[in-house]
């Protein structure tokens, strides 16, 4: 049967990987090329690379990184980030992503998904949700890096996604991310139970056991973290390993 | 001399296979082309795809690689379909309702929505992620184990009438054709350039491979 994915999440800054703790106290974690092809070496099923260069100045590094990832990777790449217009997906496809991921431009301009899965294809649209919860079994959609209220709603926003033409969902929570304490487990369930796509369970993962419950308890079809992997608590192995000893279907 | 065309008809990024065959045939004078003349000239042709069917088939008709194809495939060279580029050889993609190549007979289909996975989970469309390849002992399968995972992405799958040409299966819930061969013509629905070890061997035993 398929197996549920683990994907290594690499911030990018500046040439380097880094990784903070809610998007502050940024800490670096090393080469991105390097990183990329440890994590293959380790069996990680795709990598997602985040661009979080906040200058406009320094946008050509994440291209140079995934054209020498994409030499010598061959596993997907995901590569998400100031993705503003079709062009931005082009250029990302030509330097080597198999993916391209859609955050707050998604929310500016919902035709951008339209017209990239339009011309792309499916397969390659992931559009990434930042979320937080606003009352028990709600949670709102927030952009610019969770700094920003939408006043959506996630599960919906989710589906209409979906029928946009994305061809998953990256969910992370806004909440959780880089606490350490697992999965905001209820809005993963309530998303991935609203869709027909895949839903990438992200934000909070500090353990194994938190990205087994990403799979069994939210019903994630992926699961993404970090800073788990960036700084040597466990190797992507050692997490399938673990899954693999919760039943959890994984490539070995 | 071209040794190997990648064909592209405009439909998806090609980018990840054309490293993918470098990387296997590093000697090698690949081409990423559209144009007939250099894709009738070369010796081997991988054909991929991404994107709806209906897209394709206008793109290919519309450059005139229909007839480029099939003349490939009568002169028995080596051609390798990916993806879509194995969905469109049959004859009719329920996508859009799209008349195909007519290369193998039978349908393409979609696969059901609403399918629980024995944990009760839904069963997500598109199809995506690593599943398991039971093949055959097509010489392209060598130095592949049984059972290896593979890189899938797809929403429909190919039904061929004559089980004969079948070359592997994968299982979502149910088992679906993911491989089919006839003489010169081998064809893939998952990513071998997306598929670690497993897909570099199946471009490795491509690129060395003689149909007879």
């Amino acid at each position: 049967m398929l197996a549920k994915r683990i994907i290594p999440c690499l911030d990018v800054t500046a040439g380097r990987v880094v990784k903070g703790v809610s998007f502050v106290e940024l800490r670096d974690a090393g080469d991105p090329v390097e990183i990329a092809r440890r994590y293959d070496d380790q069996g990680a099923d795709e990598l997602t690379f985040l661009d979080i260069t906040a200058s406009s100045d320094d946008r050509g590094i994440i291209f140079r990184i995934i054209e020498k990832v994409a030499e010598q990777v061959f596993i997907p790449l995901t590569v998400g980030g100031g993705v503003r217009e079709v062009g931005d997906v082009r250029n990302l496809l030509n330097a080597g992503a198999d993916k391209v991921s859609i955050n707050t431009s998604a929310v500016v301009n919902p035709q951008l998904v339209a017209d990239a899965s339009a011309r792309y294809g499916s397969q390659c649209i992931v559009v990434a949700i930042d979320a937080k919860q606003v009352q028990p079994g709600k949670w709102e959609v927030f952009t610019h890096g969770g700094r920003k209220a939408t006043g959506l709603d996630a599960v919906e926003w989710a589906q209409k996604m979906q029928t946009l033409g994305a061809g998953e969902i990256l969910l992370t929570s806004m909440d959780q991310d880089g606490q350490k304490k697992g999965f905001d487990l209820a809005l993963t369930r309530a998303v991935t139970d609203a869709l027909e796509i895949p839903v990438i369970a992200s934000g909070g993962v500090g353990n194994l056991q938190h990205l087994a419950d990403g799979v069994k308890i939210g019903g994630a079809d992926a699961v993404l973290a970090a800073s788990i992997f960036h700084f040597g608590e466990y190797t992507v192995q050692q997490a399938k390993q673990y899954m693999a000893q919760q039943g959890i279907e994984v490539r070995l | 001399m071209v040794d190997i065309a990648v064909v592209d008809y405009g439909m998806g990024n090609l980018r990840s296979v054309q490293q993918a065959v470098r990387k296997v045939a590093p000697g090698a004078n690949i081409i990423v082309t559209g144009e007939p003349d250099v894709i009738a000239s070369a010796a081997r042709v991988v054909f991929p795809g991404q994107g709806a069917a209906p897209d394709c088939m206008r793109e290919i008709r519309a450059r005139h690689l229909d007839r480029v194809i099939a003349g490939v495939v009568r002169e028995g060279k080596p051609f390798l379909g990916i993806c879509m580029g194995l969905q469109v050889l049959f004859e009719h993609s329920e996508e859009g309702d799209t008349p195909c190549l007519g290369l193998f007979q039978g349908p393409v289909k979609r696969f059901a929505s609403g399918l629980l996975d024995a944990q009760g989970n839904k069963l997500k469309v598109p199809h995506m992620g690593w599943n398991r390849v039971h093949h055959g002992d097509h010489p392209l399968w060598a130095g592949i184990a049984q059972d290896a995972r593979f890189y899938f992405v797809h929403s429909y799958h190919v039904q061929p009438r004559d089980a004969g040409l079948v070359q592997a299966t994968s299982d979502y819930p149910q088992p679906f054709v993911c491989a089919v061969a006839r003489d010169n013509l081998f064809a893939v629905q998952f990513h071998p350039e997306k598929s670690a070890a497993a897909g570099l061997q199946l471009l490795q035993n491509f690129v060395n491979w003689n149909p007879l």
